[in-house]
């Protein structure tokens, strides 16, 4: 990565500050003095976690604000004029022209209502650059750039009719289309399955280099940025942490905290070595089937064994059927064939004809701890009520408990008292650990219970549950799509495909070579945090293919 | 002032300050009205003077001390009224989000079947059957109010149901009644208070109506909207007697409707330009 | 989309059977006896008996309802006790006042409305927008009698631009009907007006708040490009339930408009035979009414599908 790459510097971002706004009156400041340049073909990566500021500041170098907050100081250069100072009508000459923007959900940016040529074609007509004819045979094209199925006819199509993944593409198509001397990605491919991702990624990176176009690429995820930007930029909670070349990022990181972002990715684990205690399974799944009215065989003859104290991982990527091989175990979906056992009794298919002794031993943490607790009851009601359901107790009994829990969980014992609202989301968390524990439970079900969280808010809540388990000997099963995960905390895994089991047992066998066809791929693209991945990735597969 | 926890605007302060004053009035209307309600006191049609302040009705009533006693008929009858069609439609309806499935569908099917006729039409045909007593027409327009009130509290309660901490509840083994009251219903008040003050102005001008076309409040009770009926036999010759009730009408239900509006604005939100 | 359309068509007509059957076991299956409740005080053995034989009431309720309902496919829909004509005699003039008037309020409201709520939602937040919102706030509060009044005392009464009695007569000329409806008219759509523009400008609202238009607006379209191409299009199908939903609530405004005006339409008719206990009457306008009603709701349905881009480009 030479300089000489790159051409004159196009945007120089000066000390900009960007505040809340309210009908109270101000609120907290959302980006403070962030400076940064950027020179064309350069590619600059945000990262951060949630509430960094980072879409805000990409969203700034289009000259717009989301409503209740306006840039409040600095200045947005771009090619010598600054952005604050335009008019209206002149930003909206900026938009989609010089700067264009590339979404993180493409299927809500698309309007249902009209068809894909229509609204890619819609940036280059309005600015003058081309007449709706010309605007096609252009849009076409990049969709063969962007290696869209039948390219020709691909426009033709509703937002609906077509993939996310491709939906993706076309919305990259629609920001390449007025020819932008910037393009801002904010985190395009979080919404994708991981193997989709590397191919969208991929698409991404050639894009940029064939038409030398600068780029700002905002995302969470550290290894994606990794292969794509030449320089990455720290930001944490609306402050610039550093800013250096990618390598540098990567392999020298100077603040304290890009080290703990870089740490727990770049480090290779061991596998985890436990192994489940005795000899008869905990849960045992047999040959389990089930259906939604809609949809056959979303679960297809699974059979599954948990023993005390293992951690049992189930992986696979959206549509595979593990979250709802959940919701089987636990009784909201009866099993349409096969058998459920826990410690060696049947479980009845429903969730109404089992026993409350029965209900309490398995308990359930779910994917987003915003709703997954009442915000209107307070931590005591949340954490004691399994605590009085469950084993009759009452006031000042129940009180203690849940004192005792919260300590358990790491959080201040004068919480117990406080409502859901005040709560940050890994603390959130916590208390829904702390809800399952109260029922003191046998096996709980980890329903990508991290998936939601930053990073590292993620990483603590694994390390308690390893903590927990540990002291309490509880079974997880646990559910996730992320590879990083089941390595650090599973001793076993299994994974799943279409509904079905394709492979399953220890994580050390599982995870070694030699793999199942699938295994391998969903292994291959999980991003790693060197630059060169991805080719390699890409070189592999061109060669299997 | 605040509300709720949110600062008012100026149009629901005023339409507080209107609502609490019908309140006052119609809670006072035997201390403060100047006649009794059925009392003939001077010739039929007579004009506002210092003595009346509203003058005298058809057949020589106070028209203002009606008027005062008419608020306790309207607002009183409405209001109880409300409060039964709301029970029902709660109960109804949040049972139908709970239990779902064919509870869901059976309820669902009957409301809009029951709401498949227009509401004047059908309270109409059942009044002139069943005849007009206080009982009859309670029961009749709260059953059939009590529709609205079950789509919206069956729409809010399941987008209240798919929130995981109902499910954490039901994964527990709570009962029915249990997750009702403590789960679904603590996050369900502010569209239901917002939907009351809607229903409670439905229905006030519903009996209003019905009372105007004959069907509603029968003589001698005093009610804004027979005397609208009984006093726009003159307007035609100038005589503005009718607007004086259904005046009364109308700014009770801008005074419920200016707060309902407010409160629905401060429970939803938008995009935006900008910097 | 088709088979929705369908479905919804046979839903519509099976609801407008089953409110036929509402109709007429309200009026006919009581506590006590149809005859009595129909000449109450004026009740003799003599009446009582020649009642029950005009209706028929000998015969099972479910009988005489196949009866009925046979009847009003042909076109029959029995005599009136008030004055023994035939009951569509007495209807269809009546029907067709009432139809006059409330298409001759829809068709200055609609247009209107939807315009007002579409520039509101453009012009959202000033003053434009404010003020029209109190105005309409406080018109839809109103019940439409007191509109009506105010309008017959100072347009009419005062001013004396119009007359506050409505006289058609089938006789009359389409100019003058439409001088002697102005101000029923006008007393409708202030009503109806004020309901369905607060109902589009939420729609549009509602619409403009979507991520995809947040999109257009980060493609630098300018405003009124991104109302009119990427939300009106997707404002359709709310709008057009608005309007259907609304017209329905005409036919409620047009009974109580048409007693404020005495205008001779199905309103007047029906509320007058109501106080007189004149079933077959009652039963038929309010078929009538009920039939309307199910028709514009089914519109509403079925324009919302027809407007989704989703059913209308299946994958």
């Amino acid at each position: 990565m030479t300089e000489s790459r790159f051409g004159d510097e196009i945007l120089r971002v000066n000390a900009m500050r960007i505040q809340a706004r309210g009908e109270s009156g101000l609120g907290p400041v959302l980006v403070d003095d962030v400076s940064f340049t950027l020179r064309r073909g350069e590619v600059l990566g945000l990262i951060g976690e949630s509430g960094a500021g980072k879409s805000t500041i990409g969203l700034a170098t289009l000259g717009y604000t989301r409503s209740g907050c306006f840039i409040c100081g600095g200045e947005i250069v771009f090619e010598g004029r600054d952005i604050r100072q335009m008019s209206l009508v002149e930003r909206q000459e900026l938009r989609g022209h010089a700067v264009a923007y590339i979404a993180q959900s493409a299927a809500a940016s698309f309007n249902p209502a009209r068809t894909l040529y229509d609204q890619v074609g819609e940036v280059a007509v309005r600015h003058g650059l081309m007449s709706p004819a010309e605007a096609k045979v252009e849009a076409a094209k990049l969709f063969k750039e962007l290696e869209l199925p039948k390219p020709e006819t691909f426009g033709e199509r509703y937002p609906h009719q077509v993939s996310g993944g491709q939906l993706q593409r076309a919305m990259a198509a629609m920001a390449m289309m007025a020819k932008p001397d910037i393009l801002v990605f904010d985190e395009p491919t979080t919404a994708l399955d991981v193997t989709t991702q590397v191919e969208v990624l991929a698409s991404f990176r050639k894009l940029i280099r064939e038409h030398g176009t600068a780029a700002l690429y905002i995302t969470h995820d550290l290894a994606v940025v990794a292969q794509i930007a030449d320089r990455i930029m720290v930001l944490r909670r609306g402050k610039m942490i550093e800013l250096g070349d990618t390598g540098q990022i990567l392999h020298e990181p100077r603040d304290e905290y890009t080290q703990r972002l870089v740490k727990e990715r770049i480090v290779v684990h061991d596998f985890v070595a436990r192994r489940g205690e005795g000899e008869a399974p905990l849960l045992d799944l047999q040959n389990v089937s089930a259906s939604y009215r809609t949809l056959k065989n979303v679960i297809d003859d699974v059979s599954l064994q948990v023993l005390k104290g293992d951690t049992m991982a189930v992986v696979g990527e959206s549509g595979s059927g593990k979250s709802t091989l959940a919701r089987v175990v636990v009784g909201l979906l009866a099993r349409a064939s096969g058998d459920v056992r826990f410690k060696g009794e049947s479980l009845p298919p429903k969730l109404h004809a089992r026993s409350k002794e029965q209900l309490r031993r398995m308990q359930m943490i779910y994917q987003m701890p915003d709703v997954a607790i009442n915000p209107r009851q307070t931590l005591l009601d949340i954490i004691g009520r399994p605590v009085s359901f469950y084993f009759g107790r009452s006031g000042a009994d129940v009180r203690a408990r849940v004192l005792e829990l919260l300590r358990q969980i790491d959080l201040p014992e004068h919480f117990i008292d406080r409502l859901p609202g005040e709560l940050s989301g890994g603390q959130k968390q916590r208390v829904c650990i702390a809800r399952a524990l109260a029922a003191e439970p046998e096996l709980i079900i980890c329903d990508e219970v991290t998936s939601a969280l930053d990073q590292l808010v993620g990483e603590e809540i694994l390390r308690l549950l390893k903590r927990l388990q540990d002291e309490l000997g509880i079974a997880y099963l646990f559910i996730t799509h992320d590879l990083g995960t089941v390595k650090r905390i599973a001793n076993k895994v299994a994974v799943m495909l279409k509904g079905k089991l394709v492979a399953a047992g220890e994580t050390a066998t599982v995870f070694a070579p030699p793999y199942h066809a699938y295994t391998e791929l969903l292994l291959s693209s999980v991003p790693e945090m060197r630059t060169d991945w991805l080719d390699e990735v890409l070189a592999k597969r061109r060669r299997s293919a | 002032m605040r509300l709720f926890g949110h600062k008012m605007s100026i149009l629901a302060q005023i339409g507080l300050l209107i609502v609490v004053v019908n309140i006052a009035l119609a809670i006072l209307a035997p201390v403060i009205a100047p006649y009794p309600e059925a009392d003939l006191v001077g010739d039929a049609w007579a004009d506002p003077s210092p003595q009346f302040w509203f003058g005298l009705d058809q057949i020589g009533r106070d028209i203002f001390s009606r008027m005062l006693y008419g608020a306790r008929m309207s607002i009183g009858l409405s209001l109880v009224i409300t409060c039964l069609s709301f029970t029902i439609g709660i109960i109804a309806g949040f049972s139908a989000a709970v239990l779902g499935r064919w509870v869901d569908v059976a309820l669902s099917r009957i409301v809009d079947l029951l709401l498949s006729m227009p509401t004047l039409i059908f309270a109409f045909i059942i009044l002139s059957v069943l005849g007009t007593e206080l009982p009859v027409l309670i029961v009749t327009i709260a059953v059939l109010d009590s529709t609205k009130v079950f789509r919206l509290s069956r729409a809010v309660a399941m987008n209240i149901v798919v929130l995981e901490f109902v499910e954490a509840a039901k994964l527990r083994g709570e009962g029915l009644w249990w997750i009702i009251r403590r789960e679904i219903l603590p996050n369900a008040v502010p569209p239901l208070v917002a939907e009351f003050g809607l229903r409670f102005c439905f229905t006030f001008l519903f009996i209003a109506a019905l009372s105007f076309l004959g069907l509603g409040i029968q003589p001698p009770f005093a009610d804004w909207g027979s005397m609208v009926k009984d006093l726009a036999q003159v307007i035609n010759y100038g005589s503005p007697a009718a607007l004086y009730p259904a005046g009364a009408i109308a700014l009770l239900t801008i005074g419920v409707n200016f707060i309902v509006d407010w409160l629905l604005a401060v429970y939803s939100k938008g995009h935006g330009e900008g910097a | 989309m088709l088979k929705l359309i369908g479905q919804r068509l046979a839903l519509g007509l099976l609801t407008l059977l089953a409110a036929s059957v509402l109709i007429f076991a309200g009026t006919e299956v009581l506590p006590g006896d149809l005859a009595s409740a129909i000449l109450q005080n004026s009740a003799t053995p003599e009446n009582l008996a020649e009642i029950r034989k005009e209706l028929g009431l000998e015969r099972p309720a479910a009988v005489r309802y196949v009866e009925w309902l046979g009847g009003v496919v042909r076109g029959d829909f029995g005599h009136s006790l008030t004055n023994k004509r035939d009951v569509i005699d007495e209807l269809a003039p009546r029907l067709k006042n009432t139809v006059f008037l409330a298409a001759y309020a829809a068709l200055i409201a609609v247009p209107l409305a939807v315009i007002l709520g579409l520039l509101a939602a453009i012009w959202q937040g000033g003053v434009y927008d404010r003020s029209i919102n109190v105005f309409t706030l406080m018109t839809i509060s109103v019940p439409e009698y007191f509109l009506g009044y105010l309008l017959i005392k100072y347009i009419a009464v005062e001013l004396g631009w119009f007359p506050s009695l409505a006289n058609v007569s089938p006789q009359t000329p389409l100019g003058d009907r439409i001088f002697l409806t102005f101000l029923p008219m006008l007393n409708l759509v202030l009503v109806v007006v004020a309901h369905m523009m607060r109902l589009t400008r939420a729609s549009v609202l509602a619409i403009m708040a979507s991520p995809y238009i947040e999109m257009a607006i980060l493609k630098g379209l300018p405003k009124w490009r991104i109302v009119v191409q990427h939300a009106f299009p997707n404002a359709l199908a709310p709008v057009i339930n608005v309007i259907a939903l609304n017209l329905a609530y005409l036919i409620v405004g047009v009974v109580i408009v048409e007693n404020v005006f005495t205008y001779p339409g199905l309103g007047t008719l029906m509320v007058d035979r109501v106080s007189k206990h004149d079933v077959p009457m009652v039963q038929a306008c309010g078929l009538i009414f009920a039939a309307t009603f199910i028709l514009l709701n089914m519109i509403a349905d079925i324009g919302a599908i027809m407007s989704n881009p989703r059913l209308r480009h299946p994958r």
